[in-house]
């Protein structure tokens, strides 16, 4: 490959297909890298907290952007799958008795193979009645973790002893950043490979066309439902983190109200970009720790700020999703590849 | 005249020139009270243009999604011949038909709207990849390697149809005639034993088509595909196939070579009408 002032040129197909190119490309890459290294060291113990709850929504939400973005399978179950994932994880450690790693894997497992069944209705519809069947998986999983007395503990909560590696235990936010951080860059990076492969290009066959797509061979009934045990995979890895992160299970974490939050970030971020639902996870569990931080900053100036506050964030969380579709549908994203344009582009408008 | 030499067969059927590919029996397809196709039946032969013609409603596109596997047929078989022996697909889901090798393009180009002209050749290659989940999440290694092993057939085929300076741009994006050519292209690089077009020319001016008809030659001779083409423009048609099927209200009325069909008074009447006797 040689980058020149003409453009890139490649002398093999192997170079085309990396990822990045050029010396700026791998340049940056390393600045964030290092940034990312750096955060435990830099941050207080509160925005500590709130990089490892973005390290386990990014896995979630990139499960739900391979669903949703590049399937074209509207999914409301997100908080659902988190709950499979996540109680499965809890049983299998405290009742299982089997070590935390294993139970996570085990989770993620068997969360994939029931979001492939909840994904089911998907071979029939399609769009909003689509939305509304997988609403309903919410719901069954939920009504399920709620009833179902002996497995799940009812409406009571499971608590999990805290995770141990030898005689190490990993009880602050410190140790589980270093926990979160490697599994969340193995799920972007392996689902960023999803789609420079033909499997991936089946899937998005399926989003575009699907009548094309079987016309090209592409099984569209399994491709749906690999889509949805895959995207419920990494709900079920995200979920399970959750549990043994937080170390406590209750169903009131994994309510209709999770589901909406996965499917704005990836809407902030960008449909069908990776790099965008990292972008997306930031900013959408960001933005409500900011409106806390800066509420009681405020407590001094603005007495009875605080009470108020709730009702401050879910404002500004409807108005941030209204205002990203009107004036970026495509998302962080893609207002990130904007200005990368315009920086290459300076001082010529194109 | 060949140009360069391709190292890829496009066409994918081992039979001997002249053999029959497909064979179409007495298939009728029905929609509620209106019948698209009665009793019709043809023989595609391998290494053969074998067009399709008809006026508008004519049962053309069903014929085809008969074929495809999108509609089914509630009366006779269909059925390709492959080395392996024949395979009936009138009950098969178009999936499975594709992967016997056979081929179409859309007449309402059907592309992957979002994705790059690359990408779109590339699902051309599905049925001759092996996916797997693991392989894929993993990137390095078998999958890599597919990736690059499929792509040097996709150049030729980018080659083939001159397509070169959009290879990375959204199909979505591309002008009309663009598109069209991608859709024989993604067809083309499933390397089919039956190459099925509807209306590969619909829309187009007189040089386009002139381009385009070459490229279908181009995929006939110098690769060898064997395709069954529908198509308004009578030139056209007189121009390029082997032979002719000619359908009206979903009837077979005549089957031949072009000359033969040209001539037949119930072509003529088909599309011209009936003189009126008082």
């Amino acid at each position: 490959m040689a980058a020149t002032s003409t453009g890139i040129h490649h002398r093999s197909y192997a170079s085309e297909l990396a990822l990045r190119h050029t010396s700026a490309e791998k340049f940056r890459l390393v600045l964030v890298v290092l940034a990312v290294l750096a955060v435990p060291f830099v941050v207080s113990p509160y925005w500590l907290t709130i990089a490892n709850q973005i390290g386990i929504a990014v896995i979630g939400a990139v499960g739900l952007n391979i669903l949703v973005g590049y399937t074209g399978q509207i999914s409301l179950g997100q908080g659902g799958f988190l709950a499979v994932g996540a109680y499965s994880s809890a049983i299998l450690h405290v009742r299982g008795d089997l070590p935390i790693p294993l139970s996570i894997l085990l989770a993620t497992l068997t969360t994939a193979v029931i979001g492939a069944f909840f994904g089911i209705p998907a071979l029939r519809l399609k769009g909003l009645y689509l939305a509304i069947a997988t609403l309903a998986s919410q719901e069954i999983i939920l009504f399920a973790v709620r009833n179902w007395d002996a497995v799940t503990g009812g409406r009571d909560a499971i608590s999990i002893p805290r995770m141990e590696l030898g005689r190490f235990v990993f009880r602050q936010d410190f140790h589980w950043y270093w926990v979160i951080l490697p599994i969340a860059v193995l799920a972007v990076v392996s689902a960023r490979n999803l789609f420079r492969t033909g499997l991936g290009r089946s899937f998005m066959a399926v989003r575009d066309h699907d009548i094309a797509a079987s016309a090209m061979g592409v099984d569209v009934t399994r491709t749906k439902v690999l889509a949805f045990a895959v995207s419920s995979g990494f709900a079920g890895l995200a979920g399970a983190l959750t549990a043994h992160y937080t170390g406590i299970v209750t169903w009131e974490r994994f309510t209709l109200e999770e589901s909406i939050l996965y499917l704005a970030i990836i809407i902030v971020g960008g449909l069908g970009s990776i790099a965008g639902t990292v972008y997306g996870a930031i900013f959408m569990i960001t933005l409500p720790a900011l409106i806390t931080r800066v509420g009681q900053d405020m407590q001094g100036t603005l007495p009875g700020i605080a009470e108020k506050l709730p009702a401050v964030q879910v404002v500004v969380f409807g108005l941030v999703i209204v205002l990203f579709l009107i004036f970026e549908p495509r998302g962080l994203a893609r207002i990130w590849q904007r200005l990368k344009d315009y920086v290459r582009f300076w001082p010529f408008r194109y | 005249m060949i140009t360069r030499s391709y190292r890829h067969p496009l066409n994918s059927s081992r039979l001997e020139p002249g053999e029959p590919l497909l064979e179409v029996s007495d298939i009728r397809l029905r929609f509620g009270g209106i019948t698209a196709l009665d009793e019709v039946s043809l023989t595609v032969r391998q290494g053969t243009v074998h067009a399709v013609i008809g006026p508008n409603g004519a049962g053309k596109s069903s014929l085809l999604n008969c074929i495809s596997g999108l509609y089914r047929p509630q009366d006779g078989t269909i059925v390709v011949h492959t080395p392996a022996g024949a395979h009936d697909l009138t009950r098969k889901k178009p999936h499975r038909i594709a992967r016997l090798g056979v081929a179409r393009s859309f007449q309402n180009i059907e592309l992957f709207r979002h994705l790059t002209v690359l990408e779109n050749l590339m699902l051309g290659r599905h049925i001759h990849m092996r996916n797997r989940l693991t392989r894929s999440l993993v990137w390095f290694g078998p999958a890599r390697r597919q990736e690059i092993a499929h792509r040097e057939l996709v150049e030729e085929v980018i080659d083939l149809l001159q397509i070169q300076s959009v290879r990375h741009k959204p199909v979505g994006a591309l002008a009309y005639g663009f598109q069209k050519r991608v859709e024989l292209g993604r067809a083309l690089c499933m390397q089919p034993a039956l190459l099925l077009l509807d209306e590969p020319m619909a829309g187009m001016n007189a040089e386009e088509k002139e381009d385009m008809a070459r490229f279908v030659l181009d995929a006939h001779e110098l690769a060898g595909v064997t395709a069954v083409l529908i198509e308004h423009d009578m030139n056209v048609v007189m121009d390029i196939s082997d032979r002719v099927s000619v359908l009206d209200f979903g009837r077979l009325i005549a089957d031949g070579a072009p000359e033969q069909v040209s001539n037949d008074p119930d072509v003529a009447k088909a599309y011209l009408g009936e003189e009126v006797r008082a």
